[in-house]
């Protein structure tokens, strides 16, 4: 049934979609009712123009998609399955779906069994036992319409992987769909537990990462090994792993070279760099131009020495992957308007992880209430921390001395 | 005798809008849902392919597509127009996102799982006999595909828009419209209502941008400045602003009612002009610096500070402007405005319900006005 090219409407090229198919892996959804009528059958190489000859109208664009699916193998997020098999195909039982629904099975496979047709007369209970669920769509661009027959998609639900997100990821939905849950998936699971990954957190785990999930046990073990053998110890890295899902993804000489980035980046020695990195696993999964942007920020362009700025690291690790403009901004206003020294900032560098409009306003604030008074050694000394990390009312009472009313009134007139 | 024809009523864009505004109701409760976006034209090709599914479909219960994009259980309450406080500093566009990401927050924060069930014919034997004789149930087993891990949030976008917009060195009231009250919105620009500012100047120096950040062009003194010379040149201004007002408002000013009115005060340009100042005193005079409150219509911000600028020249020193504040635009005044840590769903809703009755009526006086006076183009000052 090949429809004219000119059914496909012009958006459907421009937009990117990331396809799900299921080609070749529909052996793997739940079939709740098995016949033995017709034994063992192969599930035959269907090609795409076997499906929905007769199909849907409103399906018209999909089909010729179909019949012009081998073509569009460049597509990246199509995993048509050119090189696996589905690892549950042998030995399985299937029915045969005698309906109109079931597309021309190919002669050449059915060795032994003549095609049914459909006016044949059959007894009450083969009647019964027809199973006429609708097929499922070989393209789809959202999980849902397989959620409901697929035994992992539904396991993965329950444990709370949000599969709106993963479908939007390419590849990760066809993915998903050919692993197995008790083969493969459940291996890495108990792996991920024993490791301390808590059942509350594995949802939100794999939603990061799900490529875990196609990793061979062998090397995640391996990486495991390497982080002990680096004197972290397991609470640490089960902190770790949660923290930064992508950290067993990495291989070991990758996270070896990360961390002696990290060691001789800032200089500090193996006890605090551990620490540091406990505190913030990301620096090892994310990427290192910005740390080094921001390293060379803080020397040459705010004039911090070395030394202030590994006290400030070790304090809040955070900063060092703050974006440069909100640190250019912050130091600007903080040093030149407040005109606050280096020294005392370095004793608070939580002032760089919060927002710069917050500063101004809480410091125009205290400018009109005429208790700006940022030096330790005169009286009515206000800190930064204070300045900073406190919330709205509990600033106003007790750092202001004025009500959450004052000071919404003030920054009306600012 | 001029007699009023339908050629001389002069319909204003907008106006039949707002006549019809009861009956926006969209037709089909489907196609309600399905507005606009790609996201929506798949869901529409999805509703499709389920309604054709169903043929084959033995009973699945519901599947219909109900990703909204509006509010639709909260429509009632989150249709409207309401004020927010914008700080100096920071892009209106930004801002307008920010809000939008706040209501979206808020919408989907509601929203409770319930567990769906669809109905299947299961093969089972038949209760009666006991050779096995199989047969059809049907049962009802839960799914998960309206699970809303699987379906993702309910609300993925909410209509913001902005009214007259603010720059970025400015601060002060701007009025932002949700779902339905973006319709307002055009109606309150065409309503040219005036608007309200204070302009803090700083005698002293001029730039190339009439702000305090710009790049210096000149430096000159300012002994000479009292407050009598500084309320003549604003007196000069607002004079020769209320002439072009007249001119601009495109009164026939032979009639009788134009006349009237204009001897009133009450006439204002009622289409596109340039910047009108109708008001401008000074506040605060503290040489180097003075608070000017000027009330104006088709003004930008930039506008304003070049007024000071040109202030600084007729006073024969130089004068830059460092803050320029919206107090009041039209209807919304600085109470009504919601600071960077109100904007929720609660208070915007709380808002929107306070200044509905305000709006109302402003909109319907110029309604009125346009109806009632078909000859003449220019209304009066509200």
């Amino acid at each position: 049934m090949a429809l004219p090219v000119q059914q496909i409407p012009k958006w459907f090229y421009s937009m990117k979609i990331n396809f799900i198919s299921i080609t070749q892996i529909r052996s793997q959804f739940m079939r709740p009712r098995k016949t033995t009528l017709h034994g063992l059958l192969a599930l035959p190489q269907q090609s795409s123009d076997n499906f929905f000859l007769w199909g849907f109208k409103n399906y018209r664009t999909f089909s010729l998609w179909n019949s012009s699916l081998a073509p569009s193998s460049t597509r990246q997020e199509n995993i048509a399955a050119q090189d696996t098999h589905p690892p549950s195909l042998n030995g399985l039982q299937l029915k045969t779906e005698v309906t109109n629904f079931d597309s021309q099975i190919s002669l050449e496979e059915l060795e032994d069994l003549p095609p049914i047709s459909p006016l044949q007369q059959i007894s009450e209970e083969d009647a019964v036992q027809i199973v006429a669920e609708p097929p499922l769509p070989p393209i789809s661009f959202t999980l849902r319409d397989y959620v409901d027959r697929s035994e992992t998609l539904q396991k993965l639900v329950l444990l709370g992987v949000n599969l709106s997100k993963l479908e939007k990821r390419p590849g990760a939905g066809t993915l998903l769909l050919k692993l197995d849950f008790k083969n493969d998936i459940q291996k890495i699971l108990l792996f991920l537990k024993d490791n301390g990954v808590e059942d509350n957190q594995l949802g939100a785990f794999l939603t990061k990462n799900y490529i875990i999930l196609t990793e061979d046990l062998e090397n995640l073990r391996t990486r495991v090994a390497y982080l002990k053998s680096k004197n972290f110890s397991k609470t640490d890295i089960s902190r770790m792993i949660v923290k930064a899902p992508y950290l067993l993804s990495f291989s070991v000489d990758r996270l070896d070279n990360r961390l002696g980035f990290f060691q001789k980046e800032l200089g500090l020695n193996v006890e605090k760099t551990r620490n540091l990195v406990i505190r913030l696993p990301r620096l090892l999964t994310g990427s290192l131009e910005p740390v080094k942007e921001n390293m060379k920020v803080y020397q040459l362009q705010l004039g911090f020495k070395h030394n202030e700025i590994q006290h400030m690291v070790t304090r809040i690790p955070k900063i060092l992957t703050a974006s440069k403009k909100k640190l250019t901004e912050t130091f600007d206003y903080v040093h030149n308007v407040m005109n606050i020294p280096h020294h005392i900032i370095v004793k608070f560098p939580q002032v760089f992880n919060s927002k710069v409009l917050k500063i101004k306003e809480r410091h125009s604030f205290l400018a009109f209430l005429g208790r700006a008074q940022y030096d330790p050694q005169k009286p009515n000394y206000i800190s930064l921390d204070k300045l900073v990390s406190l919330p709205d009312e509990v600033f106003c009472k007790e750092v202001a001395k004025a009500s959450l009313k004052d000071f919404e009134m003030f920054l009306k007139t600012v | 005798m001029r007699t009023s024809s339908a050629l001389d009523t002069v319909i204003k864009p907008g106006y039949w809008r707002a006549q019809q505004k009861a009956q926006t109701a969209l037709t089909c409760p489907e196609l309600q849902q399905l507005n606009r976006g790609k996201e929506l034209r798949w869901e529409r090709w999805r509703v499709l392919y389920a309604a054709g599914s169903a043929l084959g479909q033995l009973g699945t219960v519901g599947r219909k597509s109900e990703k909204v994009s509006m509010e639709s259980l909260q429509c009632s309450r989150l249709n409207g127009l309401f004020a927010v406080y914008k700080p100096p500093g920071l892009n209106w566009k930004h801002l307008r996102d920010t809000v939008e990401f706040k209501l979206l927050k808020g919408l989907n924060s509601n929203k409770q799982y319930t567990p769906q069930e669809h109905i299947r014919f299961l093969v089972a034997p038949k209760e009666g006999s006991e050779g096995g004789e199989l047969t059809l149930i049907a049962k009802s087993v839960p799914a998960l595909s309206e699970h809303s891990l699987v379906r993702g949030p309910k609300y993925t976008s909410v209509k913001v828009g902005v009214g007259h917009r603010l720059d970025v060195k400015s601060s002060g009231v701007l009025v932002l419209g949700v779902g339905h009250g973006n319709k307002l919105l055009t109606d309150i620009y065409n309503a040219h209502l005036t608007k309200d500012y204070t302009v803090r100047g700083l005698l002293g120096k001029a730039t190339d941008d009439f702000s305090d950040e710009g790049r210096l062009i000149e430096k000159t003194t300012y002994d000479h400045v009292t407050p009598e010379k500084l309320s003549r040149i604003l007196a000069v201004i607002q004079g020769s602003h209320q002439k072009a007002m007249v001119t601009y408002s495109n009164l026939d000013l032979k009639t009788q009612e134009a006349y009237e009115m204009a001897v009133k005060g009450l006439i204002r340009p009622m289409d596109k002009s340039p910047m009108l100042i109708t008001g401008i005193r000074c506040l605060e005079f503290a040489p180097p610096e003075f608070l000017l409150e000027i009330q104006c219509m088709h003004e930008t911000q930039q506008l304003l500070r070049r007024v000071v600028h040109e202030i600084g020249l007729e006073l024969k020193s130089s004068a830059v402007c460092t803050q320029v504040r919206r107090t009041r635009d039209g209807v919304f005044t600085l109470e009504d405005a919601l600071l960077r840590t109100q904007w929720n769903i609660h208070n915007i809703q709380t808002s929107i319900q306070k200044a509905a009755p305000r709006v109302e009526a402003e909109l319907e006086k110029c309604q009125t006005r346009a109806l009632g006076h078909p000859d003449l183009v220019g209304q009066s000052v509200s």
